[in-house]
């Protein structure tokens, strides 16, 4: 599969951020039609729609489309990033040509939006009556295990948002991008949220949305914007429930869903300058640094918290820009946007570095880019690996 | 009191029905496999560890150790005046783990260490709904 389909489409909704004027629908379209003219085709060249906080039959009507091929695959924050398997899959098999990835999200002005689950459920029956409300509350639950075991530090993950922050500073569209610097000091001052997060260890809430448009290898060259191959996919899912991982120090779908990914590339953890390791929150990004090897297991702190200065004396963050490993060179979901489900976002950052569009954050000499991101609270999880050559 | 109760209500299914009304008399159950002879939580209609349909309840010591917990500044509805509140993964002293809220008079970081002993309590929400919390063992 390796190599056999490319991204020809790529693009944000015209703004992100505070989006009154556009409903969960009209967020999807607009994100739609900015993938399809960045691909240079039209609606009606659609054939194969992948989407998950709409239904693919609401997308079908909204865009007066018929497509051959439907995937509402919805697992959280990575549908995305799992749906660019399914896309290549599907183009493979001849069940579509133009595949459709297609993300829209009410997340702060919550326009057509829904809770999901009931009170029968699981999660309902067993989470919910805890007072266990909101993605802060379940996505911190790993995280003081992990500093148990293994001795990790608040100030340690603050770096991760520090360096975060720098990236969004020459992102012209993130929502950071004038709020000026953050210390990992900073983060430590701002107020608790969960502990032990602090509200700068916690992603945005924003409207917006995104989309991808992907098509067979053969036809890639015949699009405006040079080809991004999908060279390594991985998806996997472990559990609905945080309280359910087998060990809160691994996430069991990024093993399986990175295993996968890296072997159909033919790739290593060495090989990667360039990472989108969805960071819902500070920690987020800390899990699949160690679970897809580019630390052990247990050294995430002390690996994100390496600094140096550069010529003028500034702090470099490890993952920051001018660092060793660039990691979430848009500003991420902390401080570039997070809908809800940011998986696409990082998506269209990893297009948009390998495309060499990225302005003032471009990773110079990148030819590799490495996408992770979690479903719901380390449930699932999907990887793509993409190339430009 | 319980009448205004505004948190999040479980609603039990026939498979968890036992587990909710055990708790409602201040006992807390756990499947158990007859085949495997292994429990789990959360109860299931088929044991996640071998697959059996063979379920037996038992009833739990109520002993566990305190696996992971947050301290929640953001409450939930129902939660406004516990604010703020501990929600924390027990492992019972049985294998299995659940989440649940840790009762302290003073939810700070250093009345909390992880793999503390802890013991489960049974807070009556409803006059149909009780949860099995725990609290640090005497």
């Amino acid at each position: 599969m390796s190599g056999k389909v490319a991204i020809v489409g790529a693009a944000e909704t015209d703004r992100l951020g505070k989006l009154p004027h556009l409903s969960r629908l009209g967020l999807h379209a607009e994100a739609a039609r900015n993938a399809l003219r960045d691909a240079g085709i039209a609606m009606k060249d659609v054939d194969g729609i992948f989407s998950s906080v709409a239904d693919p039959n609401e997308l079908s009507e909204y865009f007066g489309i018929v497509p051959r091929y439907v995937d509402g695959l919805s697992v959280g924050g990575c549908s995305a990033i799992i749906q660019v398997r399914h896309a290549a899959a599907a183009i493979a098999a001849g069940y579509c040509s133009v595949a459709l990835i297609v993300h829209g999200e009410s997340g702060r002005s919550w326009i057509d939006m829904e809770r999901g689950g009931t009170a029968e459920s699981p999660a309902g029956q067993f989470e919910a009556p805890y007072g266990a409300a909101g993605a802060a509350t379940l996505f911190a639950l790993p995280v003081l295990r992990h500093f148990h075991e293994f001795g990790t530090t608040k100030l340690q993950m603050a770096h991760v948002p520090a360096a975060t922050r720098a990236w969004a500073l020459l992102n012209p569209k993130a929502m950071m991008h004038d709020a000026g610097p953050i210390t990992p000091e900073d983060v430590l001052a701002s107020r608790v949220v969960c502990w032990p997060f602090n509200l700068l260890d916690c992603c945005l809430v924003a409207d917006g949305g995104g989309a991808l448009v992907l098509v067979a290898a053969e036809r890639a060259r015949d699009f405006p914007k040079p080809p991004v191959w999908v060279i390594g996919t991985g998806e996997g899912s472990a559990h609905r429930q945080v309280a359910m991982m087998r060990d809160f120090t691994t996430s069991d779908s990024t093993v399986v869903s990175a295993r996968q990914a890296f072997a159909e590339a033919g790739v290593t953890a060495a090989d990667f300058r360039h990472l989108m390791f969805y960071d819902a929150f500070s920690f987020t990004p800390m899990m699949f640094l160690e679970d897809l090897g580019f630390c052990g297991k247990g050294e995430s702190g002390p690996f994100v918290a390496q600094t140096t200065r550069d010529a003028e004396g500034r702090v470099v963050y490890h993952t920051g820009p001018g660092g060793p490993l660039p990691m979430n060179t848009n500003g991420g979901g902390l401080s570039h946007v997070h809908t809800g489900r940011y998986g696409m976002f990082a998506l269209i950052e990893a297009v948009t570095q390998l495309r060499g569009e990225a302005g003032a954050r471009q990773v110079r000499d990148l030819n590799l880019s490495l996408v992770h991101g979690p479903g719901r609270h380390f449930a699932a999880a999907g990887t793509v690996v993409l190339s430009n050559r | 009191m319980t009448e205004a109760y505004r948190g999040a209500l479980p609603v039990p299914t026939p498979e968890t029905k036992p587990y909710w009304d055990a708790a409602r008399e201040g006992r807390l159950l756990l499947p158990w496999c007859e085949d495997c002879g292994r429990p789990h939580f959360h109860p299931r209609a088929i044991c996640p560890h071998c697959g059996s349909g063979r379920l037996a309840w038992r009833e739990a010591s109520g002993r566990g150790r305190l696996h992971t917990y947050v301290i929640n500044h953001k409450p939930a509805r129902g939660f406004e005046d516990r604010v703020p509140y501990v929600i924390a993964v027990v492992e019972l002293e049985e294998g299995p783990r659940l989440l649940t809220n840790i009762d302290l008079a003073d939810s700070t970081p250093e009345a909390l260490r992880i793999d503390m002993p802890v013991v489960v309590g049974f807070r009556a929400v409803t006059p149909q709904v009780t949860l099995p919390v725990f609290r640090p063992a005497p």
